[in-house]
């Protein structure tokens, strides 16, 4: 089973939730658990915020994309801005990097904790992929195969 | 996001409805600032029964404000903590320093020491 969605949406604070339920839906067609969605769901709005928040530092009229693409080992991500770029990626994926005090500067350590894989690329000027994936487990089919 | 607070003798609650995401941050943090400056001497109790989602960006907005109620000496809570806003809760480290119940069973857990 294979599936792909690619969305395309302005850097608007509404579309972040509008991202993350559109993904859950596409997981949903896969072995997920809920508790695996519900984390993924993170994922996803922690990378479109960090789009709107940092790629587009609040501009309403960005594009960001959401690029998704489902088979049976897992699921892949991949969210891209066109916005300022980051200047240090490993610095920004540090926790508790953030220059606003009110934010925890987790969005990073979220998307690191809740999938199985990160890359960010960026350049200053261009924007910011984030690509992240997640695997399905089968912990009831491995548990039978070990019996 | 829609918000209900009642006073009580030494608290105020909050019951919050709603994702708590980048869109509804800035109304979260303005109404519970309104409330937290309003009623001095009261702590403050969220009930997250009705939060289905939570992630940073509403993460931010409860530690800011845990933060602000403790330079008051004041008290912040959590209740009615779902299994999905716990993970979140917990990845942040959150649990270690406030008060959290969860919707199950709605007991209380007690702050752990930070290691």
């Amino acid at each position: 089973m294979v599936n792909r969605v690619q969305m395309r949406f302005l850097s608007l604070a509404d579309n972040v939730g509008l991202a993350r339920v559109a993904v859950a839906a596409l997981a949903g067609q896969a072995r997920f658990t809920l508790s695996d969605i519900e984390e993924i769901k993170v994922a996803v709005s922690e990378a479109v915020s960090n789009a709107v928040i940092h790629g587009y530092q609040g501009r309403p009229d960005g594009w960001i994309q959401v690029e998704v693409t489902l088979d049976d080992a897992g699921i892949e991500i991949l969210v891209e801005d066109w916005g300022v770029g980051i200047a240090d990626i490993q610095k920004a994926r540090e926790p508790g990097h953030s220059a606003d005090p009110e934010r925890m500067g987790l969005g990073f350590v979220f998307m690191e904790s809740f999938m199985h894989g990160l890359e960010v690329e960026s350049a200053l000027g261009e924007g910011t992929r984030v690509h992240m994936r997640r695997f399905v487990t089968w912990s009831g089919e491995l548990s039978r195969d070990v019996q | 996001m829609t918000i209900i607070h009642s006073v009580h003798r030494q608290s105020v609650h909050v019951r919050i409805k709603g994702d708590l995401d980048l869109k509804t941050a800035d109304a979260l943090r303005e109404s519970l600032d309104q409330l937290i400056d309003r009623y001095r001497d009261k702590d403050l109790v969220l009930d997250l029964e009705d939060v289905a989602f939570m992630d940073s960006s509403g993460l931010g907005v409860i530690l800011g404000r845990y933060r602000r109620l403790a330079q008051q000496g004041r008290r912040l809570r959590l209740e009615g903590v779902r299994p999905a806003v716990k993970v979140v809760l917990e990845l942040a480290g959150i649990d270690s320093i406030m008060s959290i119940s969860d919707s199950a069973d709605g007991r209380p857990t007690a702050p752990q020491p930070q290691s």
